[in-house]
Order: structure tokens, then C-alpha cells, then sequence
């Protein structure tokens, strides 16, 4: 749980493309991304198809996750380095993921494929062939994801950190501006949330600020980091984005991801909403 | 303040300038940010050849992040947002260009970026 064991440098993935002991996994948002180009030696994984259950609303099982892994040849020892285009939001999604379920070491590249791309660095087409193995998961580990019935008990007692925009924060927007706006669940906020979001803690090309800058984003903002946080946003994408920040690089422990998140939330009866700044 | 730039009007001589189609969506309700971004010719006037490497991120009126898209292959871009004023960025290697609009309920005039 430190920059140096959760994050890599785009110098340092270049690096260790030709690395058996590394896989390199691309999980995007716009899952057409990939196949126009990734890379080298990286494999996908579809953030829908693959990784969310399609039957009921949750993670795959921890069976599936075995098999998953297994087919795309990554072993339990395997140095796992994933990115992902959207500033990362579903590669820190899919980092959280890793960790639900055990793996020791997973890390992030910084940008994610934004970064790539602004460098200038080289995409291939080519699709990487990998021996299948015989992965062995760990049972979800739930002390870093968050159920609903205990953020609605965190409600004016634990740090609650909505890391969706402003926009969608006060009730302006329903998602994302690059999505539809959809009218499925209500808008606003969970009450008592402070609304940091998850872009406070990037530089405009994507990579993290400095530890420093990062602590202070969210003390400054009135996070007392001795009670425990929960983070959330709208699927749970890019809450996965700010709980890597404080609990992988900040190093603070008892902060959990509420993957179910606003579309979960906002849909809820009776459940109390704020709107408004 | 920015003006609004007619895409119709730019000399091309590759992909035509503009938005991708808004067929299907409903623009009674929704406000539609879109446009493309265009390589410059010598003259700095936009030549036609879209940047399909291009980052476009959407910012709200106090400057805060609110969405990013990459462009498509036609250089072509699109948000979904609310009516007010917005500032659009575009990041592409070696780029950086930024324009301020206002958004009105619908389908708001293309907006063309020149890198």
C-alpha cells in the first residue's frame, strides 16, 4: 500500500513489455479502445462481459475470477500492470477488483493510456498469446468494499466521499457529460458526503499528484482520516479511482469502495438524498 | 468570448468537419456539446484530416472536470450536459487547446478545434 508498490511509470512498463513475470491488462470504459490499438503484450479484459456477473448486480463469483485469470494466463505469482483509457477509471476499478480477491501484486500505470498516447508512444494490433494456468483466488475481501446498508449507517458518522463532478454532486447532472442523461435513479447526493472529486487528485494528462498535494485534497476538504471513508460515485469506476489514491498511495487502510454506488443509492426507497452544493 | 465557428464553412479536403449524427438522440431533452477536431493546414485554417488521437475534456463554469472523451476516428466528439457555460479542452501530443461555450438545451452548433 505505497506509490511504490501500487503505481508504475510508463518508462517502466516500456520496460518490461518482453517481462514473463508481467501481464499487462487494458480494461477500458469505450471497450472498442483495445483492439485499435494497445500495448504491446497486453490483454483485455471487458469491464462488463467479463467482470460483472450479467445475472444478479455484483462481481463475478470468486470461481469465475479463477477461471478468468486462468484463461488469460496469469498466475498467482504474476506481476498484474493494468491501465485503461478514461483517466484510469476502470483500470483502478479492476485494481480494486484484484485486491477484492487476493491477488498480492497488482500495480497501476500512471496515465494509464492517455499518457501513452500524449507521449506518443507505440500501440500495436497484435494480440498477445499466453499459456492458461491454474489460478487460485482468495474470498472476497470485504474490509475494502462497502454495502449499502452500511453507508446509509455512515451517514453523519463516517467520512462519505462522493467523488462524482460537481454537476452530479448538486443534482445538475445525472451522469457522467459524456453519457446520456438518464432519469433512472434521482439525483443529488448521499447527506453528509462531501464532495471531492475523483479529478482533484490527477494532473490534467491523467498521472496522480504528488502524495502531499493528494493528502491534502482531502484533509483540506475536511476528511478526518482516523474515522473510516467510504467513497463512492455513480457505478463505482471512479470511486475505485479516489479509494486507490487514499489506500494504495496515502497508505490509509480503513477506506472501502461502494461499488453499488449512486445507481444503487439514487434507487432506493425512502433512503434520505441531499441536492445542491 | 468565444464565437461559434460554422463547420459548414471550413475548406476541406478530407473528412467533412463536424459533429457525429445526433439521429436517435433525444434532443428535446438532452444538450449536446459536439464537434471535431482538425488538423491545421500551413495557413492555420483547418484542412480537413481529423486528429483521431485527440482527448477532449468538458469543464464546468467554476473550472471543475465533468467528463472526457477521446475523439473517434473522424477526429469527432461528443458530451451530453446541461444547458450553461462550459469550457472545452483539447489534449492531443504535443497540443493543448482550450475554448469557452455556452450550451443551450438541444443541439448546440458543432465546435471545431484547429491543432
Amino acid at each position: 500500500m505505497s506509490r511504490d508498490t501500487s503505481l508504475v511509470s510508463a518508462d517502466w512498463v516500456a520496460e518490461n513489455i518482453n517481462n514473463p513475470q508481467v501481464v499487462i491488462v487494458e480494461v477500458d470504459e469505450d471497450t472498442t479502445l483495445f483492439e485499435q490499438g494497445h500495448v504491446e503484450g497486453a490483454i483485455t479484459f471487458h469491464w462488463r462481459d467479463d467482470l460483472q456477473d450479467g445475472l444478479i448486480r455484483d462481481l463475478i463469483s470468486k470461481e469465475k475470477f479463477e477461471a478468468l485469470l486462468s484463461k488469460s494466463g496469469i498466475s498467482n505469482d504474476s506481476t498484474v500492470v493494468l491501465y485503461g483509457g478514461n483517466n484510469n477509471w476502470f483500470a483502478t476499478y479492476a485494481f480494486w477488483y484484484f485486491k477484492v480477491y487476493g491477488h498480492t501484486d497488482v500495480r497501476l500505470l500512471d496515465g494509464g493510456r492517455k499518457r501513452w498516447e500524449l507521449d506518443a508512444r507505440p500501440l500495436v494490433r497484435d494480440l498477445a498469446k499466453r499459456t492458461a494456468t491454474r489460478y487460485v483466488a482468495k474470498e472476497r475481501d470485504n474490509s475494502i468494499r462497502a454495502y449499502r446498508d452500511e453507508v446509509i449507517a455512515a451517514i453523519g458518522l463516517l467520512n462519505i466521499v462522493d467523488v462524482r463532478s460537481p454537476a452530479e454532486f448538486s443534482g445538475e447532472l445525472a451522469a457522467p457529460a459524456h453519457l446520456l442523461q438518464e432519469s433512472g435513479q434521482i439525483k443529488g447526493h448521499i447527506p453528509t458526503a462531501k464532495n471531492i472529486p475523483w479529478s482533484k487528485a490527477a494532473n490534467e494528462d491523467g498521472t496522480f499528484k504528488k502524495d502531499a498535494e493528494l493528502k491534502e485534497i482531502y484533509v483540506g476538504a475536511g476528511v478526518d482520516l482516523a474515522k473510516d471513508t467510504i467513497a463512492y460515485c455513480r457505478i463505482g469506476e471512479r470511486s475505485a479511482f479516489s479509494w486507490f489514491v487514499l489506500h494504495e498511495l496515502l497508505g490509509v487502510s480503513n477506506v472501502k469502495n461502494y461499488d453499488g454506488s449512486w445507481t444503487e443509492y439514487g434507487s432506493l426507497v425512502g433512503v434520505p438524498v441531499a441536492v445542491g452544493a | 468570448m468565444y464565437q461559434w465557428l460554422s463547420a459548414r464553412k471550413l475548406k476541406t479536403c478530407g473528412a467533412t468537419p463536424g459533429g457525429p449524427s445526433i439521429v436517435g438522440v433525444d434532443v428535446t431533452t438532452q444538450t449536446i456539446i459536439q464537434g471535431v477536431v482538425l488538423k491545421a493546414g500551413n495557413d492555420g485554417v483547418p484542412n480537413g484530416t481529423p486528429a483521431g488521437n485527440a482527448h477532449v475534456r468538458l469543464l464546468d463554469r467554476d473550472g471543475e472536470f465533468t467528463a472526457e472523451v477521446p475523439t473517434n476516428s473522424q477526429g469527432q466528439f461528443r458530451f451530453f450536459a446541461a444547458p450553461g457555460s462550459w469550457t472545452l479542452v483539447v489534449q492531443a501530443p504535443g497540443a493543448r487547446v482550450e475554448k469557452q461555450i455556452e450550451a443551450l438545451v438541444g443541439a448546440n452548433p458543432d465546435i471545431v478545434f484547429s491543432l
